[in-house]
């Protein structure tokens, strides 16, 4: 049987807390950088099917700004944060302080790209930190890279390393949502994908048996 | 007038096969490859998206053979055969295999796209099936559907805009 298969209840509630932490200190790190409230909801832990992951946000041809990173240490692993693209253009606008700035103007691209490119170098830096804190575990990130582009095309890279060994994999989605904005239902996504032999460090290091 | 059209989804390491008038399509390729293998006179076609270059990696169990180029081209031609397509008049086509994010690193990882495309070209030249056309590499997501009738693979990009192979 697929070893994702064998996961528990308990295994995905520790699997909440990571997400959890992680995205409750790139919650406060977005909100001191942009001088704003920003929400975030209950991380969504799911074992699912490749497919199922590539359909999470509203299908595989969904156009999202994305940062991913690879975690490297004890527990290697791939790193997203993924944004709508509108969202993204808000998020540089206040970054760089011009209003007018939008992602479709060539000219001025490459100033955008760069913000967007450290703010998600923020996010996921405070993502890891808090969850090598919380574990003791040496966690490395990886230089950040950016792209704009379909969902599916860019998740897909945080499932190589699993889909040599299993079919499905474990979601620990944590959504952030920026308050005062109602005309939206805009979100910025963590999903944290730990290659196949993180977990048992991972749950080791959180004081829960891998086998239980 | 835009006909209501048929269109057959596959999903990340699935694969199946379809006979016109339905088309087949697959979404979001990123370092994965959509290979289409073809019989423009049967007009049947198959669509496989591949994830992975060589299943001989995987230790033990049971393998989801669509997601290996080594075991999934063989497996199409089998599932296209089923419903009518002729061995010798089989064509292919494929698109993807791109490199999405650009690291400084020398993981291996990086270079699935690449690989994955060398991988399904050796497999198809092993059953001599010819390779019509291919838009792969470069760094932009793909999704793609193909026509058996009119045996046009149309290739949708967010950056690079629409074009067909």
């Amino acid at each position: 049987m697929d070893f994702l298969q064998k996961i528990s209840h308990v295994h995905l509630d520790v699997l909440r807390e990571v997400g959890n932490i992680g995205a409750g200190h790139s919650a406060t790190a977005l909100s001191k950088l942009l001088n704003k409230k920003i929400d975030m909801t209950v991380p969504n832990v799911k074992l699912a099917s490749f497919t199922e992951l590539t359909e999470w946000i509203g299908g595989p041809d969904v156009v999202i700004a994305s940062v991913f990173l690879r975690i490297e240490g004890d527990v290697p692993g791939s790193l997203f944060f993924v944004l709508d693209v509108k969202q993204a253009e808000r998020f540089i606008q206040q970054l760089i302080g011009d209003r007018q700035y939008s992602l479709a103007d060539l000219d001025n691209q490459e100033l955008g790209f760069s913000a967007f490119l450290e703010l998600g170098n923020i996010l996921t830096g405070s993502y890891l930190s808090s969850l090598s804190d919380l574990t003791n575990l040496n966690l490395y990130p990886s230089v950040p890279s950016m792209s704009i582009d379909m969902f599916g095309a860019v998740i897909s890279y945080g499932l190589i390393e699993l889909s040599k060994v299993s079919d499905y994999c474990i979601i620990i989605d944590t959504a952030i949502i920026e308050e005062d904005e109602p005309d939206t239902t805009v979100k910025g996504h963590f999903f944290l994908l730990p290659d196949p032999d993180s977990f048992s460090v991972l749950f080791k290091a959180l004081g829960v048996n891998a086998n239980d | 007038m835009i006909e209501q059209r048929d269109v057959i989804k596959v999903g990340i390491a699935e694969l199946k096969a379809v006979k016109a008038p339905k088309c087949i399509r697959t979404s979001g390729l990123g370092s994965c490859v959509g290979l289409i293998i073809f019989d423009k006179y049967s007009e049947v076609a198959g669509l496989a998206h591949i994830m992975l270059p060589d299943s001989t990696i995987v230790k033990g169990g049971d393998i989801n053979r669509s997601k290996y180029a080594d075991t999934a081209v063989s497996d199409l031609v089998k599932s296209i055969i089923t419903i009518g397509g002729k061995q010798r008049s089989l064509r292919a086509k494929m698109a993807g295999g791109a490199q999405m994010f650009h690291f400084h690193s020398q993981n291996e990882m990086m270079r699935i796209g690449p690989r994955n495309v060398d991988a399904i070209k050796k497999q198809l030249k092993v059953l001599s099936i010819p390779l019509i056309s291919e838009d792969v590499g470069g760094n932009n997501g793909r999704t793609i559907e193909f026509d058996p009738v009119t045996c046009d693979l149309v290739i949708r990009t967010v950056n690079e805009g629409v074009r067909k192979i």
